[in-house]
C-alpha cells in the first residue's frame, strides 16, 4: 500500500511545527480533517491544507514530496512501528524526542536534528546541522536511543550529552564532536575539525577514521583487536560499510575524558 | 518383552520416560575454534546429572565463524536443571570460573526464551568499575577488562522452563566393542540433532541406575536387570546373546529435540546392523507414572 503522502505546493513563508503530522497522530483521521490541522508558528495561521496536497494511504508511513528548512519538528515523538520518508530538506529538531520508528530524509536536515530521540533509526542521506543528538538548553541527558546516520557532513557539537544510542557521520564533523558524551558510540568516517573532540567524554566510545591529535586529557592504552567493535561491525554493515570496515580493523584506545570519570574512549585505526 | 525387528535389530516396545527441565544456552566464541572448544569443554565438566552436579550440561554444536554473533568460532552449549534458580545459579558461577577464565573468550545468549538470567550483569563487577556496557540491537553487553583484552559478555541470557531431561536409549549387544560401536554411533547422531544434548561422558553411562536400594538412606542403585554379570542370579532383562548394555541420556530445549535426538540415535544404530554393532535396543522408564514424557520406541522406528 502507499503511504500518506503530502505535497509540498509552494515554500513555506514562516517555520512550521510539524509535529501533528507523524503517522501515529494521523491514524484514522479522513484528509478534511488533516487539512485543517495548524502547523503554523506566527501569528498568521498555516494549516496542512494551505500547504500540502494530501492523498491518504497506508497509516503506518507518511511520505512528503519536497521539503524546506523550515520544516520543523518534524517526526517529533514517533513511535515504534512507524515510517516517514522526506524527499527534500528539513529544518530544525527533526525527530525531536522520538520513541521509536524510521526517519528518512533525502535531503539536509537543520539543528539539532534526532535531539533526546530514544529509540528512533534516522537516516540522513544530505548533511546536518550543529548540535545533531544534543539536548535543548537547560535539558540534562541528548540522544538516549537508537540510531542516526548522516551520509554528509554534521556541524559543531555532535552528540553533544549523548546518553546511549550510535551516530554515524559519514562525511566530516565540525568542532567538539561528543562534548560532553555520557555514554554511547560516535563512528566519523571523514574528519573531525577542531582541538577538542570528547571534551569532558565520561563514557561514550568515539570512533576516528585517522590518527590525530588529542588533547592532553587522552591517555593511550595502545592498539587492541576488539570484540564489541566486530559485533557492531556485523550489526553496521548493512546500513554502512564505511563505519563496518573501520571497526573491523584494530584500534588504538586512548581513554578518556580524564578531566571527568576516564572510561570513554577515543577509538582511531592502528 | 514383545519386540519389533529392523534390519535384524529387536527393537523393545518399551518407552522412555522424561521430565521437564529449564534449560538454558550460550554461544562461547574464542579466537580460534581449539580455544573456544576449550572454554566450552571446561564450563561443562562435572555435569553430568542433576543427582549429583548443579546441573546436567553438553555441547549442542560447534558453530564456524560467520554463524556466531562476533564473526569468530563458536561452540552452542545447552544446560539444564531442575528450576530456573538453579540453572541461574550454574550458569553463572560456570561462566565465572570456566569462561571468563579462558583465554580470548566471549559469550553470548544461545536463544531468547522466556525468561532471561542476568549473565553479563553479574560478571560485570569483576572489572572493578572500569568495565563498559555497550547497547546493539536492542541487546545489552558488558566489557570486562582482562589481561589478554577484553571479555565480552552478554548482559543476559535466555532461559526456557518448556525443556525436557532424561530421554534415553538402552544400547544392547554381544559385547563391549560392538555394544560401542553402535552406540557412538547414536551419540554422534545425537550431537548432530539440534537443541540436544547427551550430557554423560562422551555421551554415554555405563551404570544406569534403578530407584531405590538395598541400602538405608540411597535413593538408587544399580540397575541389576541390566547388569549381565548377574544375568543368572537376579530377574533379569537381558537375553542369553547380550553380555554388555550402554545408555545414552538425552535433554532437549523442547519434548520435538528430545524425539528428534532418539530417533537419530535409532536410525545409526540401525543402520550398522546386529554383526557391527548392537542386537537390541530398549529405553528406560519408570512404568510411567513419575514423569510426564513418554517417548515409545515403536513410534520412533
Amino acid at each position: 500500500m502507499k503511504p500518506l503522502l503530502f505535497t509540498l505546493k509552494a515554500e513555506p513563508d514562516q517555520r512550521l511545527d510539524l509535529s501533528p503530522l507523524t503517522p501515529d497522530r494521523l491514524v484514522g483521521r479522513s484528509a478534511k480533517e488533516i487539512e485543517s490541522l495548524s502547523i503554523g508558528t506566527t501569528r498568521e495561521a498555516v494549516t496542512v491544507g494551505d500547504l500540502f496536497k494530501v492523498k491518504l494511504g497506508d497509516v503506518t508511513s507518511v511520505r512528503f514530496d519536497g521539503g524546506s528548512d523550515r520544516f520543523d519538528l518534524l517526526g517529533a515523538k514517533l513511535l515504534p512501528g512507524f515510517a516517514i520518508h522526506v524527499e527534500g530538506d528539513v529544518g530544525a529538531q527533526l525527530g525531536r524526542a522520538a520513541k521509536g520508528g524510521t526517519i528518512t530524509v533525502a535531503g539536509d536536515a537543520g539543528p539539532y536534528a534526532a535531539s533526546q530521540s530514544a529509540g528512533a533509526n534516522i537516516d540522513i542521506y544530505g548533511d546536518a546541522g550543529d548540535f545533531l543528538g544534543a539536548p535543548l538548553a537547560g535539558e540534562i541527558p541528548g540522544m538516549s536511543g537508537g540510531r542516526v546516520i548522516v551520509r554528509g557532513s554534521v556541524g559543531a557539537r555532535a552528540g553533544d550529552r549523548l546518553r546511549r544510542g550510535i551516530i554515524i557521520v559519514e562525511g566530516d564533523a565540525g568542532e567538539d564532536l561528543g562534548s560532553r558524551a555520557i555514554a554511547g558510540t560516535i563512528i566519523v568516517l571523514g574528519t573531525a575539525a577542531g582541538e577538542r573532540i570528547g571534551y569532558l567524554n565520561k563514557r561514550a566510545s568515539i570512533v576516528l577514521s585517522e590518527q590525530r591529535e588529542l588533547g592532553p586529557t587522552y591517555v593511550d592504552c595502545g592498539a587492541h583487536s576488539l570484540g564489541f567493535a566486530k559485533l557492531f561491525a556485523k550489526s553496521l554493515a548493512p546500513e554502512s560499510r564505511g563505519a563496518a570496515r573501520l571497526l573491523s580493523g584494530r584500534l588504538q584506545r586512548f581513554a578518556g575524558d580524564t578531566a571527568v570519570f576516564g572510561k570513554g574512549e577515543v577509538l582511531v585505526p592502528a | 518383552m514383545p519386540q519389533l525387528i529392523r534390519k535384524g535389530i529387536r527393537i523393545d516396545e518399551s518407552f522412555a520416560e522424561a521430565f521437564p527441565m529449564t534449560g538454558s544456552g550460550v554461544i562461547v566464541t574464542a579466537p580460534t575454534r581449539k580455544w573456544a572448544l576449550q572454554a566450552a569443554t571446561t564450563m561443562t565438566g562435572y555435569a553430568t546429572s542433576v543427582i549429583g552436579c548443579d546441573c546436567e550440561a553438553g555441547i549442542d554444536c560447534e558453530l564456524p565463524a560467520r554463524e556466531t554473533p562476533d564473526g569468530r568460532p563458536g561452540v552452542r552449549v545447552l544446560l539444564f536443571g531442575f528450576s530456573p534458580k538453579s540453572v541461574e545459579k550454574a550458569l553463572v558461577n560456570r561462566i565465572g570460573q570456566c569462561v571468563l577464565t579462558c583465554p580470548g573468550s566471549a559469550v553470548f545468549s544461545a536463544f531468547d526464551g522466556e525468561a532471561k538470567i542476568k549473565v553479563g550483569d553479574s560478571m560485570r563487577q569483576f572489572g572493578d568499575k572500569w568495565q563498559i556496557s555497550k547497547a546493539i540491537d536492542g541487546r545489552r553487553y558488558w566489557r570486562v577488562p582482562v589481561m589478554d583484552g577484553e571479555f565480552l559478555a552478554e548482559s543476559a541470557v535466555g532461559l526456557t522452563k518448556k525443556s525436557v531431561g532424561g530421554g534415553n536409549l538402552l544400547i544392547m549387544g554381544e559385547d563391549w566393542a560392538s555394544t560401542m560401536r553402535a552406540t557412538e554411533a547414536a551419540v554422534e547422531a545425537v550431537h548432530e540433532t539440534p537443541d540436544a544434548i547427551a550430557p554423560f561422558p562422551g555421551g554415554v553411562v555405563r551404570s544406569g541406575s534403578k530407584v531405590g536400594s538395598k541400602y538405608k538412606g540411597m535413593g538408587a542403585s544399580t540397575n541389576d536387570a541390566y547388569c549381565p554379570t548377574l544375568r543368572g542370579a537376579t530377574n533379569s532383562a537381558l537375553d542369553a546373546d547380550i553380555g554388555c548394555v550402554l545408555e545414552i541420556v538425552i535433554d532437549g530445549l523442547t519434548s520435538e529435540a528430545v524425539s528428534a535426538a532418539m530417533r537419530a540415535g535409532l536410525k545409526a544404530i540401525i543402520a550398522l546392523g546386529p554383526k557391527q554393532g548392537a542386537k537390541r535396543v530398549g529405553a528406560g522408564n519408570y512404568g510411567g507414572k513419575l514423569g510426564p514424557f513418554h517417548y515409545h520406541l515403536k513410534d520412533l522406528v
